[in-house]
């Protein structure tokens, strides 16, 4: 195995300008999918948060006993992807909405009578904020007899859904093509390396080389692209982000959530694929050589 | 069917056709080669001798017939077991085939590496082959900066470093001076006294007269056909095949 590496890294040295070739196109390859991965992470966090703000609000029908109160929050915590509820009675309501609408306060204190109803706030399970299963929950809620009226925001967050389901979409599609192109470039270079020393290797089989001894140090050689076309892909990214952060005044903040460089998990794959392509564009060229 | 070995025959061809296309490179060739012998194939350019190399390691198959090397029948052999039949051999090209970009040690040690043997191992070996040659003061030198003679030495040693059976040497003297060729010959006897089976295409009369005290067999090549075996001792004919 030793000899295999110390094969390879030769190689590598041997044939700088084409090795030199492969790693780079890798690592623009995986610059661009990597900043889309970027990009892709934050919209996740930014949509995740969106998420968490999304309350089920269940109002009273007039003349709710204090006594069933109690009762019915039981029921609605009972029900399957409701984290908790809380009991907002009309007077604390009317509190709020004095406390919100500040200078108009006026305008309320007027009211002879509380319109507002009693109501109950509920927040859902993480796994339960899917338009479907917020619809069948908010429908369930609203068929107890104490409630008169469910509010969700169902609307935007249809749309909200639709578009997300859409930008995953997209994501896939783009990882890949860029895949495919990377793969089909890697070969590509891999074959010029191979056909540049399609000698050497028509001189191994003569001395009785098996095709693993002629095959392993390429495919060690892939693995080494992929991994250093991943990691300068990746720093390339890291600078521009860093570069972005720090020196273009934009508010990349949105007012709730920050914009963070790929989590490490992520770092790992990308490194992982970019190897894997290493190792694939390689297997597909010496399956099509070593015929 | 041929399966039956002759005993002290460790190569067989029967009936052996090569064409490539409408040209016919080898015509019905049928030879027998024993243990430790020590045989050219001789005749001019063109005659079919490199072909007849070429088809006993499988560097080209045989159109019609069959090639027994030390009891494997050719035809059967799996692709995977190639390289291990080309271990039996020890190869001498005529342009030597050496890898220009590795070092003469790395181009030696080569057949060893394939052979998964252990580093020390190969350091060792690789050292005491290229001394039996005279290229050890050489051992880092790149094949492109020796000259003809040296070259061939280098692959000479690169043939007998995994003490093979056989060793198949293709016009092993055809660029070299008289000195360097001799020195080539030198080599390819010593090995042969150690036990290996060797066959040399040629198409030289000098080379052939060179190994006269060793009595070796001459099997005359014309047109793809065998005409005629004499000995090297006589220089002329002693039986027909």
């Amino acid at each position: 195995m030793i000899l295999y590496y110390k094969r390879a890294i030769q190689d590598i040295l041997d044939n700088r300008f084409l090795n030199a070739v492969t790693i780079i196109t890798i690592a623009i390859s995986i610059l661009i999918v990597s900043a889309f991965a970027l990009f892709f992470v934050n919209v996740n966090d930014i949509m995740g948060y969106w998420k968490k703000g999304i309350r089920i609000m269940a109002y009273l029908k007039p003349g709710i006993p204090e006594e069933k109160i109690s009762d019915i929050k039981e029921k609605i915590q009972s029900m399957n992807g409701v984290q908790d509820a809380g009991f907002i009675s009309k007077d604390e309501a009317l509190m709020r909405l004095k406390k919100q609408m500040k200078r108009q306060s006026s305008l309320i204190e007027d009211l002879k009578e509380n319109p507002l109803p009693d109501a109950f706030e509920i927040r859902t399970t993480t796994s339960s904020q899917i338009k479907d299963i917020i619809e069948r929950l908010a429908t369930r809620i609203e068929s107890l007899p104490q409630i008169d009226e469910v509010e969700y925001g169902q609307r935007w967050l249809g749309r909200f859904t639709n578009i997300f389901n859409l930008l995953k979409l997209t994501g896939y599609a783009m990882g890949g093509l860029f895949f495919m192109a990377v793969v089909f470039i890697v070969s590509n270079t891999i074959r010029l390396a191979l056909y540049s020393r399609r000698e050497e290797v028509a001189i191994m089989r003569l001395v009785g080389a098996t095709d693993r001894f002629i095959k392993a140090p390429f495919y060690i050689e892939g693995l080494i692209q992929g991994a250093l076309g991943g990691i300068i892909g990746l720093l390339a990214l890291f600078v521009t982000f860093m570069f972005i952060s720090y020196n273009v005044e934009l508010d990349l903040s949105f007012g709730f959530s920050t914009i963070r460089f790929l989590p490490p998990r992520v770092f790992c794959g990308i490194i992982l694929c970019s190897m894997f392509v290493g190792w694939l564009g390689c297997y597909l060229s010496l399956k099509q050589f070593l015929k | 069917m041929i399966e039956n070995q002759n005993k002290s025959s460790i190569i067989r061809m029967f009936h052996v056709h090569k064409d490539y296309g409408a040209k016919k490179a080898l015509i019905d060739i049928t030879l027998d080669i024993s243990k430790n012998e020590f045989i050219f194939i001789r005749g001019p350019s063109g005659a079919g001798k490199t072909t007849l190399l070429k088809l006993l390691y499988l560097g080209e198959t045989v159109s019609k017939g069959q090639v027994l090397i030390d009891g494997i029948n050719l035809s059967r052999i799996p692709r995977k077991r190639i390289p291990f039949l080309r271990r039996k051999y020890g190869i001498i090209f005529q342009d030597y085939k050496l890898i220009a970009t590795k070092t003469v040690f790395d181009n030696v040690a080569l057949v060893l590496e394939a052979m998964g043997k252990k580093r020390r191992f190969i350091e060792k070996k690789v050292r005491s082959v290229l001394r039996t040659v005279g290229m050890e003061e050489r051992l880092h030198s790149l094949p492109p900066i020796l000259s003809g003679g040296e070259q061939q030495r280098i692959a000479v040693a690169r043939a007998i470093v995994g003490d093979p059976k056989i060793i198949l040497a293709d016009e092993p003297t055809g660029n070299l001076d008289e000195d360097s060729a001799d020195i080539i010959l030198d080599l390819l006897k010593r090995f042969h006294t150690r036990g290996a089976t060797v066959v040399i295409a040629t198409h030289d009369k000098e080379l052939i007269r060179k190994t006269s005290k060793t009595g070796g067999r001459v099997v005359h090549l014309k047109e793809g056909c065998l005409q005629k075996t004499t000995t090297s001792e006589s220089g002329s004919d002693d039986s027909l095949l």
